[in-house]
């Protein structure tokens, strides 16, 4: 028997399978997702290079795994993509850090 | 870097290479026979659409040992083709219509009777395309007039350069290959290849640098023209996208580093039918280094000789048999239609 963990890199392909359970939903969210990754007002790499920062950014291994590929296929390289991770991590430390100013103002309240 | 060959590699054995291929199908039935996927698209047995090209593969030498290379070309690699070989070529070009000569190797610049070849066959009024790897233009003095002699023949020019980033193409072709390639391509542009109005033809090849299926070809190619202008100040007229066939190099690179099976399961769910349609062996003849006669580059270093039907060799050239052959498949050959379909030509669809 496959050792069991809550993250098993063969469920990535079955995806699609979500469908089975919920086909019309199932079936509405892929097509918006496949509409939302085509090339328009941003290229497919753009948009995979965002998606791999978002991916980090919710912490998804799977998004990680998928979008690694993607934005290779799509010519991007190690530079962008760490730059992408980066422009995540920026974003999520500046949330925890920006919400000081909650605190800060809180403490003075409180404060003689 | 030693090719397989020199190693002593399993791999260099050909009927290996093609056991290993075999066996996941064996195996787990997980991925279907290419040729069953043809039958299921009514194109079993494949058969010629009629040849227009002739690729010649004038030697494995070449002055590179680059990772993925499906030929396990490099410099210890000695099978050259002779002048007798290539006198044999141009005699069948003769008396057919076949109006593109595509020449590659190795570095088909190395052998010594590369020029005579090219002036003969341009001689004959067909074009000649030339697969240069670009560092040998910048490699030895004598070669550095190339893009010259290329210029007067009004040869095509078609070029590898996997990538616009020095990282990710020395990765694959070996360290300081980007900065030697950027070199090449202005001079090429120099002699005018490239650039718009000369209507000397420069193309790129982009191939992935590991386990992973090209993008879409136009998207890349936007890319590739942006940047290597902006940060090179170098032209071209069309990116090629071409996916790594799990042959020789690559194949030895996949099992190496556990990416085999993932990489084939790529291949073989990514297969798009009407790229099988449009597989460049309906359209070519590959002739080897000693004149023997073959599907594709790719059957060549499988050593998958063309149907026994047909004449196997060029001195024994027949247009009309060869057009009627049934093109040898196997697992290889989903790299050909996988996505948006592979040839030398880049996407088939
Ligand atoms: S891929 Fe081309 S340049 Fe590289 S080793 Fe093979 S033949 Fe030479
Ligand atoms: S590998 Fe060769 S024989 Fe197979 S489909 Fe591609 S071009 Fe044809």
């Amino acid at each position: 028997m496959e050792k069991a963990t809550y993250y098993n890199p063969a469920d990535l392909a079955k995806f699609g399978n979500i469908t089975e359970w919920q086909p019309e939903m199932g079936r509405k969210f892929f097509d918006y997702y496949g509409e939302v990754f085509k090339d328009g007002a941003l290229t497919e790499r753009e948009k995979s290079l965002i998606a791999l920062a978002v991916a980090h950014a919710v912490q998804c291994p799977y998004c990680i795994d998928a979008y690694t590929t993607d934005s290779l296929q799509k010519g991007a390289d190690e530079a962008q993509m760490m730059e992408a991770v980066h422009v995540a991590a920026a974003i999520k430390g500046g949330a925890a850090l920006v919400h000081s100013v909650q605190m800060m103002n809180k403490a003075k309240e409180l404060s003689m | 870097m030693k090719s397989l060959h020199a190693q002593h590699h399993p791999l260099a054995d050909t009927g290996y290479q093609l056991t290993v291929l075999t066996q996941a199908e064996v195996e787990g039935a997980h991925q279907p026979l290419f040729a069953t996927r043809l039958r299921e698209a009514g194109l079993l047995p494949l058969r010629p659409t009629g040849i227009t090209v002739m690729q010649v593969n004038v030697g494995k030498m070449c002055n590179q040992t680059c990772r993925h290379c499906h030929v396990d070309a490099g410099p210890d690699r000695t099978e050259i083709m002779t002048r007798a070989t290539m006198q044999q070529c141009l005699d069948a070009l003769r008396q057919t219509p076949i109006e593109v000569v595509d020449l590659t190797g190795g570095a088909p610049e190395m052998n010594p009777d590369f020029r005579w070849f090219v002036e003969q066959i341009s001689a004959l009024g067909r074009e000649v395309i030339v697969r240069c790897n670009l560092t040998i233009i910048v490699a030895n003095p004598k070669y550095y007039d190339l893009p010259e002699f290329f210029a007067r023949h009004r040869v095509r020019v078609v070029s590898s350069l996997p990538h616009f980033s020095a990282v990710r193409t020395d990765a694959q072709r070996g360290e300081g290959v980007f900065g030697r390639s950027i070199k090449a391509l202005r001079m090429l542009n120099e002699a005018g290849y490239g650039v718009e109005g000369t209507g000397l033809s420069l193309d790129l090849v982009y191939n992935p640098s590991g386990a992973f299926l090209p993008g879409n070809q136009a998207a890349l190619e936007r890319e590739f023209k942006q940047r290597l202008v902006r940060e090179h100040g170098v032209v071209f007229n069309s990116l090629l996208t071409i996916t790594n066939l799990p042959i020789s190099r690559f194949l030895e690179y996949l099992l190496d580093s556990g990416n085999y099976e993932s990489y084939l399961d790529k291949l073989v769910q990514a297969y798009n039918p009407v790229a099988a349609a449009n597989v460049m062996c309906r359209s070519t003849l590959s002739i080897g280094w000693d004149g023997q006669l073959y599907d594709c580059d790719f059957n060549q270093q499988l050593d998958l000789l063309v149907d026994g039907r047909a004449p196997q060799h060029i001195r024994d050239f027949d247009l009309a048999a060869l057009n009627e052959r049934s093109i040898v498949v196997n697992q290889h050959c989903y790299g050909c239609t996988a996505g948006a379909g592979s040839s030398c030509g880049g996407a088939t669809t």
